[in-house]
């Protein structure tokens, strides 16, 4: 093989004796950078399961484990609330996933299907919009929600408006990245031939039928890929979680860890276990649709 | 229809933003009623810039010194993937490994980083940095700082900060990592197979041929990086802000939660330098990308 891709057979074949230490030395480099790129959580793990002051402390952070245990993540998982922090996070997570992607594929359908006036109007606003700074939005947001009026039974405050409740971040989170998810579907949908909808509508089908039994369907690989990377994304969110949630045990598991933080000064083995449990969806997300996920990025990049 | 996205994109994003554009000529404090808002004109600005100039400049060049730190990891990132599209053995293993980060989130990610990188007894940092111990993400020391004749406190990173952009490092590579990897997999094979027949060597046929054909890709990688890079505030925030980190997005947020919530005036006009900042390099990503699209 060739050092580079790049160069035809024909010319390779002339520098073949060089080739052979290039291509060992780019091993080694990807094999360098990869233990690199797997220390910070690799030691994070490993010593999760060691005790603090009576092993890694006084031991080296490399060193053989005295004893192992599971007690870091169970002092974690307690003191830091964590069953109701992430209870939080699963009460903002999982609708605005579903509102996300149901509006942004409704709005992505309009603009694709129909030739609408404003079609690139809108596609440019929300576009723009979801690059915008979030700290820029937050002061009228919040006063926005304090004034809004909303049933305390509705919620989990009693402050009878939305401010503090979690349906104010599954709103603003909705609102943010509908304008994301709109521009990809919207590219993924302009490859679905306008035929098939045209036959269906010939058919007899209406609008909403057509977006449901036919539009969607087709979609669906878009959908999954997306699905994926808003999950991780809504997941780590971190800062409406923190502005909107006075209080750290409101708060979704992301946007808790600046409590955490401040908790727990100086074990570092319990904010190792503490971190890792925190990752351990996205991870898991990862691991196993890691195809979608990438794809999911990707499909933002490419030009529809 | 499109009614209801449009309406609560544009309720809860933009009339937001451009609310907080008109609160920075305004001085109000958060607890008294709309009534209270008084037009102070540019006074917000003329503090900011002046009286609180140390805040406003440190933030700016912690701002900086991330757009130029981050994109030097782009560039890293490309050359992995460039590297990884080499027909390598494994390429998905690789792949996999240097994406990881990307899935967490920045606040996780100095989370972990501080229980066994920053720490002052036992952090890996601290066995590679010269010199004592330092408690890093405690430690607000500078680096380096140079004196400016118009600004009191000097201008420099801190140690702290340093700290976070190694953090922020291991995180962004992968991200454009992928973005070019998809990138190359989509030059067209014709194009390489001719730049090697007219006798280019590898620098030149990518310097030449390959990047050049990627520039949707660029035009992308420079925006996340830039956007990025201004919007900076998980890693700080969860950190619970260590001395010397202060950027933008903590200046503001700072300013419009303080004690008394009483610097919403000031918090605005920090919101829409920051919001000016990154106006330019998304309008500019907009042009690109509808332009050859279908206007």
């Amino acid at each position: 093989m060739s050092d580079t891709a790049v160069v035809a057979p024909p010319a390779a074949k002339h520098k073949g004796p060089r080739v052979k230490p290039m291509r060992l030395l780019l091993y080694a480099f990807l094999t360098v950078m990869a233990l690199a790129w797997l220390v910070p959580v690799g030691t994070a793990v490993y010593n999760s399961f060691r005790y603090w002051e009576a092993d890694t402390q006084p031991n080296g952070a490399f060193s053989l484990p005295e004893t192992l245990t599971l007690d870091n993540y169970r002092d974690a998982w307690n003191v830091g609330e964590m069953a109701k922090t992430f209870g939080n996070t699963a009460f903002i997570v999982i609708p605005a996933l579903f509102f996300t992607l149901l509006l942004a594929a409704m709005v992505a359908y309009a603009c694709t299907r129909y030739s609408w006036k404003f079609n690139i109007a809108f596609l440019v606003l929300f576009t723009a919009g979801n690059l915008m700074p979030q700290q820029v939005l937050f002061q009228p947001l919040f006063q926005f929600f304090k004034r809004m009026p909303w049933p305390d039974i509705l919620s989990d405050t009693d402050t009878g408006s939305l401010l503090g409740t979690k349906i104010a971040v599954i709103l603003i989170h909705v609102a943010f990245q509908v304008g994301f998810c709109t521009f990809v579907l919207s590219n993924y949908m302009k490859t679905i031939p306008k035929e098939i909808d045209e036959a269906a509508a010939v058919d007899g089908a209406g609008v909403w039928r057509r977006f449901f039994k036919i539009i969607l369907p087709l979609t669906r690989p878009a959908l999954a890929a997306l699905g994926t990377l808003e999950f991780t994304w809504l997941y780590n969110d971190f800062f409406w979680g923190a502005v909107l949630l006075n209080r750290g045990d409101e708060r979704p598991i992301t946007s808790s860890i600046a409590v955490l933080n401040g908790q727990w000064a100086s074990d570092f083995n319990l904010i190792a276990a503490a971190s890792i449990l925190i990752a351990l969806p996205t991870l898991v997300v990862y691991l196993i649709l890691q195809k979608q996920f990438i794809s999911g990025l990707t499909l933002g990049a490419s030009k529809g | 229809m499109v009614g209801v996205p449009a309406a609560l994109h544009i309720g809860l994003v933009w009339i937001p933003a451009a609310l907080t554009v008109g609160l920075s000529f305004a001085e109000w404090d958060n607890l008294a009623p709309l009534s209270d808002i008084r037009d102070v004109g540019f006074r917000n600005y003329w503090f900011i810039f002046t009286v609180f100039e140390g805040d406003l400049f440190g933030a700016l060049f912690n701002n900086f010194v991330l757009i130029i730190w981050l994109t030097i990891c782009s560039a890293v990132g490309m050359l992995f993937a460039y590297l990884l599209d080499k027909n390598i053995r494994g390429s998905r293993f690789y792949q996999s490994v240097y994406y990881f980060p990307v899935v967490l989130s920045l606040a996780v990610v100095g989370f972990i980083w501080k229980s066994t990188m920053f720490s002052r007894d036992r952090g890996l940092l601290n066995t590679l940095w010269p010199g004592g111990p330092i408690d890093f993400v405690g430690d607000g020391t500078k680096i380096f700082s140079f004196d400016l004749p118009f600004l009191d406190p000097a201008l420099g990173l801190s140690k702290n900060f340093a700290a976070l952009l190694v953090a922020m490092a291991w995180r962004h590579i992968g991200y454009i990592m992928v973005m070019y990897l998809a990138g190359l997999k989509a030059v067209d094979q014709a194009l390489r197979e001719a730049a090697a027949i007219d006798g280019c060597n590898e620098w030149q046929a990518f310097r030449r041929v390959i990047f050049p054909s990627l520039k949707p890709i660029n035009v992308i990688v420079v925006v996340i990086t830039a956007i990025e890079a201004l919007r900076a505030y998980d890693i700080i925030a969860a950190l619970n802000e260590p001395r010397g980190t202060d950027v933008m997005g903590t200046l503001v947020t700072k300013s419009l939660l303080g004690e008394g919530g009483g610097r919403v005036g000031f918090g605005s006009a920090y919101g829409v330098v920051m919001l000016l900042l990154c106006l330019g390099f998304i309008i500019w990503y907009v042009i690109n990308h509808y332009r050859e699209s279908e206007l």
